[in-house]
């Protein structure tokens, strides 16, 4: 009786495909990263962590984000708090530009080198479209040396070509979630209208922010979908959100991702997507707690959103600027992102 | 802990003499908050008046969070 051929370990595989050659891993070889039993999740972070300082460097790039409008939007992603569409405590809201400048000095005075203005809606208007022209030029009188960012929703040929103008250098739209459950998340659009946009901002010369939300009902399967469609969008940076439960959403009663489960997400998601700025966004305080946010500094993530989100709190930016110096991160200077 | 806020000021927000949650809006004394303690400073900032239950428009930011109530005014982080 022949011995059964010993499987291909695709951690082993990873080594060889990802860390030397920088090809991320397909979708069957994600999934079964996202299978491994959890005493195999040291080996995969260490793994993806030499990944990220082998094909990204040891800088973490540090960002802020503010709403410029909150709640009312029209459109019914299942998570979030600012649909007009469920019965959420959060109430609409404006920020003015004196705020937004004051939003962008708070960041910059972090170190961070991006501050991402972002809007609850479809996509913008042209009040919103000159909120955002104004507030940029403000930023700028104001003397802050940051990048700006923009997340407006879905966007026109004419709008892409408008934030260009202003000097949006980087455009977040994410997609959320893989292809095939994205329809059972968001209803009043599709997954390819957002796709769209992206491929309109990359066009334009704007740089890509697209990632999404883990945790949102998807299979495993369907994580490690996402994990591939993302690398096949090629985008800049992807932001790694994990579902806060908001009262109000149709998700309000989801379970918390669990810590061990989302580490091994950022590990699989760095070993699909090996040379791209890959960011711990919401949702990673109650997710991980703060010796899991060092875990996954460690475990493949190169950057991060400091202080608070845009309904939802975050750590005190301090605490984050902290954890990277006790972990000898250096902060992504701005010089390094123009 | 209420769960009634961790504003400063004595405003809308605010955790002296709260009446309601701010979490929830539920009365202070019926039922449990320990769920809303949970999160209320930490992941969320208040959304009701501690004062008068009503919903407020609340504006995050990097470094804080304003809440206001059309009847009790405003509050912030501390």
């Amino acid at each position: 009786m022949t011995a059964a051929p010993e499987q291909v370990d695709v951690l082993n595989t990873a080594r060889e495909q990802v860390l030397e050659r920088g090809v991320g891993l397909s979708e069957e070889q994600v999934l079964q990263v996202l299978r491994l039993p959890d005493s195999r999740i040291p080996e995969l972070l260490e793994l993806a962590h030499e990944v990220r300082m082998r094909w990204c460097g040891p800088e973490v790039e540090v960002e802020g984000i503010v709403s410029l409008k909150t709640g009312g939007c029209p459109e019914d992603c299942h998570f979030c708090s600012q649909s007009g569409q469920f019965p959420s405590p959060v109430r609409s809201a404006w920020l003015d530009i004196p705020g937004l400048v004051k939003a962008a000095r708070q960041t910059a005075a972090t170190g961070a080198t991006e501050f991402c203005i972002v809007a609850a809606v479809r996509g913008p208007d042209k009040r919103l479209m000159s909120q955002v022209r104004d507030g940029i030029k403000a930023i700028r009188e104001d003397g802050n040396e940051i990048q700006i960012a923009c997340s407006l929703g879905m966007l026109s040929q004419e709008q892409v070509d408008e934030l260009v103008d202003m000097g949006v250098h980087r455009y977040n739209h994410n997609l959320e979630t893989a292809r095939s459950h994205f329809p059972s998340v968001v209803t009043t659009h599709s997954w390819e209208e957002r796709w769209e946009t992206l491929r309109m901002v990359r066009e334009a010369g704007m740089e890509v922010c697209c990632g999404g939300i883990i945790g949102m009902g998807e299979t495993l399967e369907q994580r490690a979908e996402f994990a591939v469609q993302l690398a096949a969008l090629e985008p800049d940076e992807v932001p790694l959100n994990f579902l806060i439960p908001n009262p109000g959403t149709p998700y309000e009663n989801y379970p918390v991702v669990e810590g061990t489960e989302a580490l091994r997400t950022v590990g699989a998601f760095r070993l699909a997507l090996p040379r791209t700025i890959l960011r711990f966004a919401g949702g990673r305080e109650l997710t991980f707690g703060d010796l899991g946010a060092k875990q996954g500094m460690l475990g493949g993530i190169n950057a991060i959103i400091v202080g608070n989100y845009l309904t939802n709190l975050g750590r005190p930016a301090q605490d984050d600027l902290d954890m990277l110096g006790e972990l000898s991160m250096p902060i992504k200077e701005l010089s390094k992102t123009l | 802990m209420t769960g009634s806020g961790s504003g400063s000021g004595s405003g809308a927000g605010s955790a002296a003499s709260a009446v309601f949650c701010g979490y929830c809006g539920k009365a202070v004394g019926e039922g449990d908050h320990a769920a809303c303690s949970s999160r209320l400073g930490v992941i969320d900032p208040p959304r009701f008046c501690s004062q008068c239950a009503r919903r407020m428009v609340v504006q995050v930011t990097p470094a804080g969070w304003t809440a206001t109530c059309s009847r009790h005014g405003s509050t912030a982080s501390a």
